[in-house]
């Protein structure tokens, strides 16, 4: 069985009446990569700087290894954070950037460069310890800046959008270095992102956050294909929303336009005669070629966009407007805007969200 | 595009002269102490001076005490509201303009009646405790300028965050101050000790009513007494606070970077 590492409890936060966070309870397990996903005001950063203590909580507990840490300043925590703004010295080499952390701890000389050079080497930048911060691109200050998180062994580490200021290539490079980093060292790690695509790719787990409330704790394949709230699943990926009249609620039938069918997944409150939201992802609904699906319906391409290895086309269903993916096939051109198609969705694909 | 840019020249050789003639006629003056030929004679008998050399040496210990003392006030009380108390800048910024809305006269008689002889501290009493009031006096002079000094450089660096960062890796707050913050605003501190030293070496009114020898009071009397040492001494006054500009100009060089170079 997993060990539990760090423990939130009813954690609160108000900023001037305002709760920012609002009772917020959260298990991380010992090794595990968590990310906190939300969009802006969520409260993310906030819990994140809490745990860091750069932030005291209005009530709640916040414990490491069952003592409770929640009134300790943040220096005496043994922690390790990498800012989104690198907030490396200016005045220290990379080298001294390092050793910082280890010179407070009063590690000797010798063990200290040998640090030094042990975190270069782990983030590939041997030979860079005398360079300065400015002669640095921003993905390399980032990584010296996770070199100096780590250098002093911390038990875990804090991540508040190391990504963010980069650019698209080297978010994506430097995303999997400390993913690969985290897993060699095992070190329980806490990432906070808005970006979903981000959360997705590199967590054990993933806790998404709205207005300072839990909407789902769980790993990326269930956040994106369970999503038990609405506000998870249109946040998290690009959800469809087709609308349709149930026809017979025990029978689980309902009708999309001239079509019929059968959903697993409408609830067994539902009434004849209620209008229900279909939902599902772009993925689960195919371009018809030759494809028998449960769930048939003609439409028309409104919206054709190529991106690269998938094309992205929006095709109206009656008026409801529904995204399809479909892998790019040099031999098969995509259908033109304003060509009739028909598509597919299988009905287990289907999600009837609560609201 | 050149008639722009003759019409900058235009101007500029306009500003120029406006700033420059009086200073060349003064260094003219200054070297006319011999009717036939112009020389140095006015600077070597400035130099040669023994008052000169006290005088200046004792505004010169005194500067040097009232930048330490100021840097050692105004840089932990600047980083403090720039960190934590944020909405006490507008208090911050009115107390720091103080000293140039309140005349020097009045400072030195509040000094003078609250440290008189008679009252709970004598500091008037001892030459030393005289000295500390002095040294005060500027402390509060050179407030505005150093105060202005240092935040200018507090807002060029991302305060939070670099104490954040320290503060993360085990450091308290007097070696995140020491380490990581005072070396990167060094410049502007130095822009502020050097503002300090350029009123502290000119300064009169404190001098003169707590009658300590200071370099001020020496160019008074020099100016009152003597027709061509005063040019030289303007002349020597002129050439401090240039090198002075100099050097904080090449300091900056070695300034810590903060932004990638382009």
């Amino acid at each position: 069985m997993a060990e539990e590492f760090l423990r939130i409890d009813k954690l609160v936060k108000t900023f001037g009446g305002n709760a920012v966070v609002k009772g917020v309870d959260l298990s991380f397990q010992r090794g595990e990569f968590v990310t906190l996903l939300g969009p802006s005001g969520c409260g993310k950063t906030t819990i994140l700087r809490m745990i860091a203590g750069f932030e005291r909580p209005t009530s709640g507990t916040i414990s490491v290894e069952g003592k409770d840490i929640t009134s300790l300043a943040p220096n005496q925590r043994k922690i390790g954070m990498v800012f989104q703004a690198y907030a490396l010295f200016p005045n220290m080499n990379v080298g001294d950037n390092i050793a910082f952390g280890l010179k407070i701890a009063s590690m000797p000389r010798e063990q200290r460069e040998a640090r030094v050079e042990e975190m270069l080497k782990l983030i590939g930048l041997a030979g860079y310890g005398k360079r300065f911060p400015f002669e640095l691109s921003g993905g390399q200050q980032q990584r010296v800046a996770l070199a100096r998180a780590l250098a002093p062994s911390p038990k875990m580490l804090l991540l508040d959008e190391p990504l963010s200021a980069l650019d698209a290539k080297i978010r994506v490079s430097l995303r999997e270095q400390i993913r690969e980093i985290q897993r060699e060292l095992g070190i329980t790690t806490v990432f906070v992102t808005h970006d979903q695509e981000e959360a997705l790719s590199i967590s054990d787990r993933i806790v998404v956050l709205n207005a300072g409330n839990i909407e789902q704790v769980g790993q990326p394949f269930e956040i994106y294909n369970k999503p038990t709230t609405r506000f998870v699943a249109t946040f998290v990926g690009t959800l469809n929303t087709l609308n349709a009249t149930v026809a017979d609620a025990g029978a689980k039938t309902v009708r999309i336009g001239e079509t019929t069918a059968t959903i697993p997944a409408l609830p067994t409150s539902a009434k004849a005669g209620e209008t229900v939201a279909l939902t599902m992802r772009p993925e689960a609904v195919a371009l018809a070629n030759g494809v028998d699906r449960d769930i048939m319906l003609e439409g028309k391409v409104a919206e054709v966009a190529f991106l690269g290895s998938v094309i992205r086309l929006k095709v109206d269903l009656g008026g409801n407007l529904v995204s399809v993916d479909t892998f790019n096939d040099q031999r098969t051109p995509p259908p033109a805007h304003g060509t009739s198609v028909r598509v597919g969705i299988a009905a287990s694909d289907v999600l009837v969200l609560s609201a | 595009m050149i008639g722009r840019r003759f019409w900058a020249w235009v101007v500029f050789g306009l500003g120029a002269a406006y700033f420059l003639l009086p200073l060349l006629a003064t260094f003219i003056f200054s070297m006319q102490m011999r009717r036939d030929r112009l020389t140095f004679d006015a600077y070597l008998s400035v130099f040669s001076d023994e008052r000169f050399q006290s005088t200046f040496s004792y505004s010169l210990v005194c500067a040097v005490c009232a930048i330490i003392v100021g840097v050692a006030i105004v840089l932990p009380a600047a980083y403090f509201v720039r960190l934590r108390l944020q909405w006490l800048r507008p208090v911050m910024e009115f107390i720091t303009l103080l000293p140039l809305i309140v005349p020097p006269i009045i400072l030195v008689f509040g000094h003078i009646k609250l440290f008189n002889s008679s009252s709970i501290l004598p500091l008037t009493n001892s030459t030393l405790g005289t000295d500390v009031l002095i040294v005060c006096g500027y402390v509060t002079l050179a407030l505005p300028y150093m105060y202005r000094a240092i935040d200018t450089g507090l807002r060029t660096i991302d305060v939070q965050t670099l104490t954040e960062a320290a503060t993360i890796l085990g450091a308290d707050p007097i070696r995140t101050m020491v380490q990581v913050i005072f070396p990167n605003i060094f410049v502007a501190v130095l822009s502020g000790a050097f503002l300090t030293f350029a009123i502290v070496i000119g300064e009169f009114v404190l001098a003169s009513l707590l009658n300590r020898p200071a370099f001020g009071v020496y160019m008074q009397n020099v100016g009152a007494n003597r027709a061509y040492e005063p040019s030289a001494l303007a002349i020597i006054s002129f050439a401090l606070t240039w090198g002075a500009m100099g050097v904080i100009q090449l300091l900056d060089r070695f300034a810590p970077k903060t932004a990638r170079q382009a």
